[in-house]
This record gives structure tokens, sequence and C-alpha cells, in this order.
């Protein structure tokens, strides 16, 4: 066995996810993790120093008078094992970030720990699902689709009660065209790693001029990505709409109830989600019933876009709208 | 036989320093030369090493020939030192022996190994290494001449030794350049102690010693004289030696700027911030890091104050002298918290002149509490108004008790609402 801070640190190996704020980078957030972990790691009790048997001078003053000098054993710590020496054992620790999340936009994000971070590229392999929820608000345009940007175009919304109905038959066009979408997607490959965005489902689930909410299911996005799929939506409707919050709220088996805020990023609250997570996967693989590829992508509930690219893209927007 | 005693005084060579080792050798040779002697003339001499005792003599009279052999040997190639030597044992002949502590050690060492070379005597391999050769070729260097760490030196080296006693971090020291040479360079007695009892006796504890060369090395290598005409001028400056001692151990770096320095830095705060003298000492002896820096972000941040978050003189005046970390603080995080304090959560510059650790906070924990007062409804800053939450308790009180009495909430329903953000 290593020492307790080998210890400590394969029990820290695993995947885990947390609640990245938003306002902060995600490089940020995975720093102050490695950190954390470390802290945790390197505070179990260093291992005792070796000894070594050495020859000091002895201080009897009896032969030093021949011009000689006396030495005697003595076994003393050999220092240059010494923490404050060597530094603490572990100065590295390897942390994998899952699918980013840029500075704006907050929820759930991955991150993968030592050996973890295979399983986290296998994970990722499966083609996982991701759900956001996105704040929007009617009334503007701006330069780079959120509230805080240039604002480039206001328009009003006032028309738009009348046409809300508009607004859920556009939610429930979703649901009414899956069929439609699935066989113009039958003629396509699965994405196989990187591909354009594709939205798999779209819920708009709260309506209160000028704010709503939407809800998607995606894969392969950017943040971006989605909050341009907001203001091209607003066009569609012939208003204007901006992406006030990106927010995931799970990405593929992560959920936001098992994400950790960050009061709670310790290594001993990290130890104990890798724990939830194993036991977690355990049973569920015990029971055969889901499994990675099973979360990743369901067909009966996925629908709508597939696009090669942006201009396909719009048109299948376009599609949404007047289907 | 040779290899033996070569590894012996390998060992030897090892252990002491280079200075020490080649005495201790010419006395090892002295005495076999001596034992050799009273051996072959047999007159019933007793050493004080008990080990003759446990020896028959003719296994004693052997391994003495062996020695002879060697040491004559190994003399010839100094053909002057092995005269003296010689001339010099006939002399102290029926002395007492010289060294019995450490030849105890050799010879036990060397009348062990002989027997085992004798039982393997057939093999010639051992033989046809001549000393000289077997000298020259299996003395590794003990210390390297270069390295990147210093792990290497840390046991040979007194003043590493010490230092590392003292608890001073060598890893972190070692990655900044010329450190470890120069600490390698300097003596324990003369350099180093001198100037430990020097920050003892202006009254830094003990403890704070390692914490201090472990950020600041190049103290070690400060002239006394320099460090007492610092200590000199600060307390000229009506700083108490108590304030002293706790700003040298604060800011381990401020016993290394030039008294001129020192005085230009305090003469500016005093100037800039149009304070009392009692209060520039008030504020440098919180933070000694104010002497130590650049004068330049804290410009900055007197006019990012002044300007872009529009606080008056007197304002700032007040909020240096209660929260002095201002001066030093990241001038876009100073902004952030004033544009969200002042644009969002609408509290007027007075209320923030009057609770200037607001500034002084993390912004995300600002943020989520003010949040979840919003949403709980109880976000009321104004002090004439009821239901008042002062800034500094919002911003002061650990999770726990901000929940329970601002919030009336438990600490998860505040986290699972982070979760909404």
């Amino acid at each position: 066995m290593g020492s307790p801070a080998v210890r400590m640190f394969h029990r820290l190996e695993g995947l885990f996810c947390v609640y990245k704020p938003a306002g902060v980078h995600w490089k940020l957030v995975r720093d102050t993790i490695e950190t954390n972990l470390l802290k945790g790691v390197n505070a179990t009790p260093a291992r005792p120093l070796p000894h070594e048997v050495r020859f000091l001078p002895s201080p009897n003053k009896d032969h030093e008078v021949a011009g000689g000098l006396a030495l005697r054993a003595a076994s003393v710590p050999v220092l240059s094992k010494h923490p404050l020496v060597t530094g603490p054992e572990f100065q590295h620790i390897k942390v994998g970030v899952g699918h980013r999340l840029d500075v704006s936009s907050s929820g759930v994000l991955v991150l993968a720990v030592g050996n973890g971070n295979r399983t986290m590229r296998d994970l990722y392999r499966t083609r996982t699902t991701r759900d956001y929820s996105l704040q929007c608000e009617f009334g503007m345009a701006t330069q780079d689709f959120t509230d805080t940007g240039r604002v480039v175009e206001r328009t009003t919304y006032v028309l738009l009660p009348s046409e809300s109905g508009s607004l859920y038959r556009y939610s429930s066009v979703d649901m009414s065209s899956q069929e439609a979408y699935e066989l113009a997607a039958k003629g396509l490959l699965g994405p196989d790693g990187k591909s354009v965005p594709i939205l798999t489902g779209l819920r708009c689930v709260h309506f209160q001029p000028p704010n709503f909410t939407l809800e998607v299911q995606c894969l392969n996005e950017t943040q971006k990505y989605l909050r341009k799929v907001v203001h091209e939506m607003g066009l569609e409707l012939r208003s204007t709409a901006v992406c006030k919050g990106v927010r995931r709220t799970r990405d593929g088996p992560f959920t936001l109830q098992h994400a950790l805020t960050r009061h709670h990023w310790t290594a001993a609250d990290v130890a104990q989600a890798m724990q939830q997570h194993r036991w977690k996967k355990r049973s569920k693989g015990r029971c055969g019933t889901v499994t990675d590829k099973a979360v990743a992508q369901t067909p009966g509930e996925t629908l709508a876009a597939s696009q090669e690219d942006e201009a396909n893209r719009e048109t299948t927007i376009a599609e949404l709208q007047c289907s | 036989m040779s290899s033996a005693c070569a590894a012996v005084c390998r060992r030897c060579r090892w252990l002491l320093s280079p200075k020490s080792s080649t005495h201790l050798y010419n006395v090892q040779v002295q005495h076999s030369m001596k034992v050799d002697k009273s051996a072959r003339v047999g007159n019933g001499f007793s050493s004080r090493g008990n080990h003759t005792a446990t020896l028959t003599g003719l296994s004693w009279k052997r391994q003495t020939s062996y020695h002879h052999d060697f040491t004559t040997k190994y003399l010839t190639t100094e053909a002057k030192e092995s005269t003296d030597d010689l001339s010099r044992t006939d002399a102290t002949e029926n002395k007492p022996a010289l060294m019995p502590a450490v030849d105890a050690f050799t010879l036990g060492k060397s009348q062990m190994s002989p027997d085992d070379l004798d039982a393997d005597d057939e093999c010639s391999a051992l033989e046809e290494i001549s000393e000289e050769e077997a000298f020259g070729i299996s003395v590794p260097p003990s210390i390297p001449p270069a390295s990147t760490s210093l792990q290497q030196y840390v046991d040979k080296s007194e003043t590493l030794t010490k230092l590392v006693q003292l608890g001073v971090s060598l890893w972190k020291l070692e990655r900044r350049p010329n450190v470890g040479s120069m600490l390698l360079r300097l003596d324990f007695n003369r350099d180093v102690a001198p100037r430990l009892l020097f920050l003892k006796e202006i009254g830094v504890e003990d403890s704070r010693l390692g914490y201090i060369i472990s950020h600041n090395p190049f103290i070690l290598s400060e002239n006394l004289e320099n460090l007492q005409a610092r200590v000199n001028y600060l307390k000229s400056r009506k700083f108490s030696s108590e304030t002293v001692a706790s700003m040298v151990s604060r800011a381990p770096y401020l016993l290394n700027f030039s008294v001129k320095r020192l005085d230009n830095r305090l003469g500016f705060y005093q100037q800039q911030l149009k304070l009392s003298s009692a209060n520039t000492r008030n504020i440098v002896a919180r933070l000694p890091r104010l002497l130590c820096g650049s004068l330049e972000p804290v410009k900055e941040n007197l006019k990012v104050c002044e300007i872009e978050l529009g606080f008056k003189e007197n304002e700032i005046q007040h909020i240096v002298v209660a929260v002095p970390k201002v001066l030093t603080a990241n001038k876009k995080k100073l902004t952030q918290i004033f544009d969200f304090l002042h644009n969002t959560m609408k509290v007027p510059h007075y209320l923030i002149t009057k609770f200037p650790q607001v500034l002084n906070t993390k912004f995300l924990r600002l943020k989520e509490r003010h949040l979840f007062l919003e949403y709980l409804g109880k976000a009321q800053y104004d002090p004439n108004l009821p239901g008042y939450v002062s800034l500094d308790r919002l911003v002061s009180l650990p999770d726990e008790t901000f929940c329970g009495e601002l919030a009336s909430a438990t600490p998860e329903d505040f986290y699972l609402f982070q979760k909404t953000l």
C-alpha cells in the first residue's frame, strides 16, 4: 500500500459534477478544484522520516588532544526526505473538464480526476445529450445575443400576446413534427464525435412576456449556439429576443441534484460525490436497465434539427416555425 | 583488502567534511602501522581496543601483515608523509591508542573483510586491481557539483539542515533563480545565526522565522547594519517595537528596502490620503505590505475610487483607514463589487462608506446572498425602513448564521437556491 496521501488520492479518482456559477471561467473552477483536492490529499499525515546511521564528531574533549576527531554513531533522520525539502507529495492532480460552459453560463460541469479522465472520454463517446434551460427576453437584439451585449436593435413585443399562441404552437410544433424530422434525419449518420450542434428537443416551460424560459435538449452544442437559436427565434416571431442566462441542468447522467455548489468543493465532499456516483452506476449496472448508451440518445424522444451547416439550420428553424 | 580499505576510506571521507578527511586518513594509517609493529615485536602490547582479545594470534598476525602491506604500498605513493608517519609511530609506540572510537570501527571493518577475501583468495580479479585504481574508480563525489534540487545537499550542509529545522520550505526556495546556490554558500555561524539573532532581538517570534526566510531568503545576505538602520528608522517614526516585530513577520521583505524608500512610501500615504501621522502608522501597521509594493497600483486604485466609483475624498479616507486592503485590491474586482452594490442592490455611497468591509468581500458571496434575500423578499438595505439588513452582517456572517439569522432558512435551501442561478 502507498502512503496515506496515495490512498486518499485513489479515493478521489473518478467522475463527479459541480455547479459552475455564472461569471466564472471554467478554467478557474477547474483550478480551484485542483487546489482544494491537493490541499486535502497533502493534509494527510506524512510518512515518518527514515533514519540513517551517521558518525558525528563526539563532543568528548579527551581525544582531540591527540589531534584526531572522535566519532560516535548516531541515528539521525534523513532530512533530504523531509516534506519541507521534497515539497508536498502531490503537486499536480490531473483534473479533466467535460463539456465546457462559457463564462456567462452556469450549471452542471462534469469533472474527472485521475483515471476518471478515461471514463469521461468513454462517456462522451456515447453521444450523451445535455439539458439546458434558457432564460430569454423579448424586445431587443444584441451583438452577442446576451442581455449585456451591445444592443443592435430594439423592438416592441406588444403584438405578441395576440401571437402568443404561435409560441405555444411553436413548442407544440416541436412535438408534432417529431416524426417528420425523424424521417429527415434518417438519411443522416449519427454525429460521430464533432459535428454541428443538434437540437433534439425544445420546449417552452414558462411564458410571461417579455420573459420566457426554454428547455432544450441538444448534442454538440455551444452556449453561443443556444443564444443564437433564441435570437433567431425572436426574429422568426417578428420581434427580437436575447438570452439572459444559459443554465445547464443535465450533462449525460449527471443532474443538478448531484452537482456540488462552490461551498462543497473540498476533497471530502468530492470523495463523497464520487462514492455516490460509483454506487449509483453499480446499482444501475446490476439492474441492467439504464446504461450510458440508453441515457445518451433515445430516438423515440428525439426530434428536430440535425443540420449540416448554418444555412441548413436556419431553414429548419423556419420549418419549425411554419409547421 | 584494498577495496575494503577503500570502502572504509570512502566512508570516512563521505562522513566528514573534505578538510578533515585527509587528516583522519593519516591517523588511520598511523594506527595500523602501530598495531602492526607492536604485534611483530610481541611485547604484550595491550591496546585499548577490545578487538585484539577476540582474535587468535595467527590470524591477527596475518591480518596485521595485510595491513602492513597495504599501508606501505599506499605510503610509497606519498613517500614523504609515510616516513613522517613511521617516525612518529615509533615515537608514540607505547602510548595508548590514539583514537579508540574511530579505530575500533575502522579496524573492525577491515578485519572483517579480509576474512571474506581470504575465502575467495583464488579470485584473481580482486588481486589485479591496483590500489590506486581502486581509489580512483570507486569514490563517487559525495556532493554533486550541480543539481536542480537542494535535496542532495541538505544532509551535508549545516546551513540547510538548520534551515529545515527552523521550518523553511526549501522546496519553494529552490525554484527561485539563484536562491539555492546563495543558500549553499552561506555559513551558518557566520551568516545565518547573526541575522536570526537579530530578528529575535527585535521581537520576531521563533515560529515566524521559518515563514520569513521561506518568503525572503535574501534577508540572510543583507548587511546587519542596514537591517539595524531600517529598524531604527521605523522606531524613529514612532512605531512601537511590538509593531515593528509584527510588521516584519507579516511582510518579510520589509527590511530589505532602504531607509529612503521606506520614508518615501510613508510620505506618499500620508500626503496622498491626507491622513494624520497616527492614522498612517495605523494603516501601515495593519498592512505592512503597503511599504513593500509598488505605488502605481495604489495610485490607480485611488483614482478608481475617486473618479469611477465617485467617492469623496473624506469618504476614501474613511474607507482606507477602515480597510487598508482596498488600496492593494484588484481594481477590476473593486468596480465589479461596487457596480453590483450600487446599481443592483441600490445601496447609496454613504452606506458603503459606513460598511467598507463589503468592498473586501468575494463578489460571488455578495451576489448569491443578495439574490437569495431578494428571492425571499428580505433584501432591504435602508436603515430607516423595517427589516433592515446591514451590509456588514450580509457579507461577514458565515453561511449557517446568515441563513439562520438573516434569511430564516436552512443552509440546504440556500445551496439549492444557488443551483438555480
